[in-house]
């Protein structure tokens, strides 16, 4: 079964600035101790949002003018460090649909996209003239055209940059490969049968 | 033309390319801990799908247990949960599991090669980043997430997109008191942490040649650190002898056709590469992090780095914002910079030799008043071999608190934490905001022995002026 395919995606954005945000900034390793995903959207930069006394920092994510955005703009090397499927996860069920920074760590994106998170790269120039356009006005509607890698917000629009494979299996919403492999299961054999150590 | 080791593990196991341009590529062998693997099992369940190969899953626990609490129910009831599930997880699927009852528990890329199921030529995927320690046998090893964990339970391929290769030489001879911790830091300063985005790192020349297998994990362990999903040591005399008699290694006549075949994985001498980058050994200083990520180090010698020697605003943003969160002043030299707590432990730097090589020079010597340090071995072989050598006695006389296996403090999700701003000098791999558990708590990334360094002293330092490090007579 094949999932819903995105060819865009559209929405309020906000603005989180830095590079090399990485994966214990977007979900803190003490908020892992679970064995479901189930409410992770609560602590998606928890200790960005938060002092340690739990009351809130002054940052774009509690800034109520961009309260239900669902489109993250951000710096380069977006989600480096650990593998945790629990980032993009917690990005996901906090109601976020899309990821606009400069560049990716490999294996974020990666899970990201099985999930139907949709990551594009634009260029500092261009984030930062999005980031601005937010800032002027909360209520603008972003728009990630996936098949024509552009980015619109109000009339004007920027190009955008996917992974090979990434596009491809949005649009054609194979995005979870499971079924997929699943097929290939004969071939997985043969490969299996070629190998002395399996 | 010839083939790199990543080409020929690649082709070896590329089962077929999918629709999407991505490639169904088999993995040989696949390592589970209890983090990132109870929603892959909830998600086989709920498709109601088997495991396909569970001949070939491994599982450990590692980042939740607790390192001075052996005894369960642990006090922690998410951590006790979480190890309960593993254990029915791998009972109801025939997986078989390290666990705490088998003197084999420990961190996954500490278990994997003490075990030999860590071979050449294989590929491996583990739900942690920090699988690519396993590239240092010549395997193609990288992190994945949960989906794909469920992917490998059932199926043993995920899709991938094929990496470009990048040769790192490293040539000449490591000062004294310069280690394979030395070297990934000094590889990450220069190429930055996302240089390898996209690359499989290849470690070569002389000094790769002459380290020992613990010294190329530590390097290959944090090629991740440095934006590389994948890097790897071609194996030589030195794997293969490492290997020889472990529990999981081949044995008698299909060692030696073992060994055949691994040889023939190395990377042809006609190879071509994507990208080739060369580095004197003789440049690499004892190098300590100074900000919130692990490209942010400087030689032991070498000022923090100022807002203003960045070279661009986005460099200086970063550096600013670095400073800020370590507290520190831009332009003022790293070393005397005072420390609370001391951390010697990790999948980086958690086995055997990095607890002998301190230990060697700890001995007689006391933490500095006021310093909070604990040594975490790697594994409990680890850990049952040090205290066979009686290292756990000449830690505990110093002052160090020795405790069980896991990951503990360099990722806190058992009880090590820090408390609040606590500064804490970490031979582990991730420096970044809030990593040990405070979330305005400082980590500063070094080798073991300036771990024990920092320790004695209670500040930063150069740890061949504290224990009197020199070359060997005659060099």
């Amino acid at each position: 079964m094949a999932s819903t395919p995105i060819k865009q995606v559209a929405g309020k954005g906000v603005y989180v600035p830095g590079d090399d945000i990485d994966t214990d900034r977007i979900i803190p390793a003490r908020f892992m101790k679970c064995i479901t995903f189930d409410g992770l959207g609560d602590y998606l930069f928890y200790d960005v949002r938060k002092h340690e006394d739990g009351s809130d920092k002054k940052h774009n994510l509690n800034d109520p003018r961009f309260a239900g955005a669902e489109i993250i703009v951000s710096g380069n090397n977006f989600g480096c460090g650990s593998s945790r499927e629990h980032a993009p996860q917690s990005i996901m069920r906090a109601g976020f649909k899309a990821v606009i920074a400069g560049s990716f760590a490999e294996i974020f994106y990666g899970n990201s996209t099985n999930l139907g998170v949709v990551c594009v790269t634009a260029t500092d120039i261009d984030r930062k003239a999005i980031a601005q356009a937010i800032e002027a006005n909360p209520e603008l509607e972003i728009t990630i055209d996936v098949n024509e890698h552009k980015i619109w917000f109000g009339d004007q629009y920027v190009t955008c940059d996917m992974r090979p494979g990434a596009r491809d299996s949005l649009l054609r919403g194979t995005y979870d490969p499971l079924d997929e492999l699943l097929e290939g299961a004969e071939a997985v054999s043969e490969t299996v049968a070629k190998l002395a150590y399996m | 033309m010839g083939q790199s080791l990543f080409e020929k593990v690649w082709n070896a196991h590329a089962v077929r390319p999918l629709s999407n341009g991505q490639t169904q590529l088999l993995i040989g062998t696949h390592l589970i801990h209890e983090v990132t693997s109870p929603q892959a099992f909830g998600m086989l369940r709920d498709k109601g799908l088997p495991v396909k190969y569970p001949e070939r899953t491994f599982a450990t626990v590692d980042h939740i247990v607790p390192t001075n609490e052996a005894v369960e129910p642990y006090s922690d009831p998410l951590a006790q949960g979480m190890i309960e599930e593993l254990r029915k997880n791998c009972a109801d699927n025939n997986i078989k599991f390290f666990d705490t009852n088998t003197g084999r528990q420990g961190i996954v890329h500490i278990v994997g090669p003490e075990q030999g199921i860590t071979q050449p030529g294989t590929t491996i995927a583990c739900g942690d980043s920090h699988t690519s320690t396993h590239g240092a046998f010549g395997a193609i090893a990288f992190g994945i997430g949960t989906s794909q964990v469920r992917d490998v339970l059932a199926t043993q391929t995920i899709a991938l997109n094929k990496l470009k290769v990048r040769r790192i030489n490293v040539d000449g001879e490591l000062g004294p008191g310069v280690y394979a911790k030395d070297v990934i830091l000094h590889i990450i300063r220069l190429l930055g942490t996302q240089g390898g985005t996209g690359f499989a790192y290849e470690y070569a020349g002389s000094t790769f040649d002459r380290m020992t297998m613990e010294e190329r994990m530590t390097v290959c362990n944090m090629s991740i650190e440095g934006g590389a999903r994948v890097g790897y040591v071609n194996p030589d005399e030195t794997t293969f002898e490492y290997l020889k008699g472990r529990p999981y290694s081949p044995q008698g006549a299909d060692w030696d056709a073992a060994v055949e075949r691994w040889k023939a994985f190395a990377s042809d001498p006609d190879c071509t590469y994507d990208d080739v980058v060369s580095i004197n050994a003789a440049d690499i200083e004892p190098t300590v992090t100074w900000g919130i990520t692990p490209g942010q180090g400087v030689g032991i010698n070498e000022n923090i780095p100022a807002v203003e020697d960045g070279a661009t605003q986005s460099e200086r943003d970063s550096i600013a914002e670095a400073l800020e969160h370590m507290q520190f002043d831009g332009g003022v030299p790293v070393k005397g910079t005072k420390i609370d707590v001391a951390f010697l432990g990790s999948c980086t730097n958690g086995r055997l030799s990095d607890l002998q090589e301190v230990a060697r020079y700890l001995e007689g010597r006391k933490v500095a008043d006021g310093v909070k340090a604990i040594v975490v071995p790697g594994s409990q072989v680890v850990a049952q071999i040090a205290k066979e050598l009686g290292l756990d006695k000449i830690y505990t006389e110093a002052g160090f608190e020795w405790r069980g296996a896991g990951c503990s403090m360099c990722l806190a999700m058992n009880p090590d934490k820090l408390i609040g701003d606590q500064l804490c000098a970490s031979s582990s791999n991730r420096n970044f905001k809030g990593r040990q558990g405070s979330p305005t708590g400082r980590t500063m990334l070094m080798s073991p022995l300036m771990v024990a360094a920092a320790a004695v002293t209670g500040e930063v330092s150069d740890a061949r002026e504290v224990f009197g490090v020199a070359a060997p007579a005659g060099v």
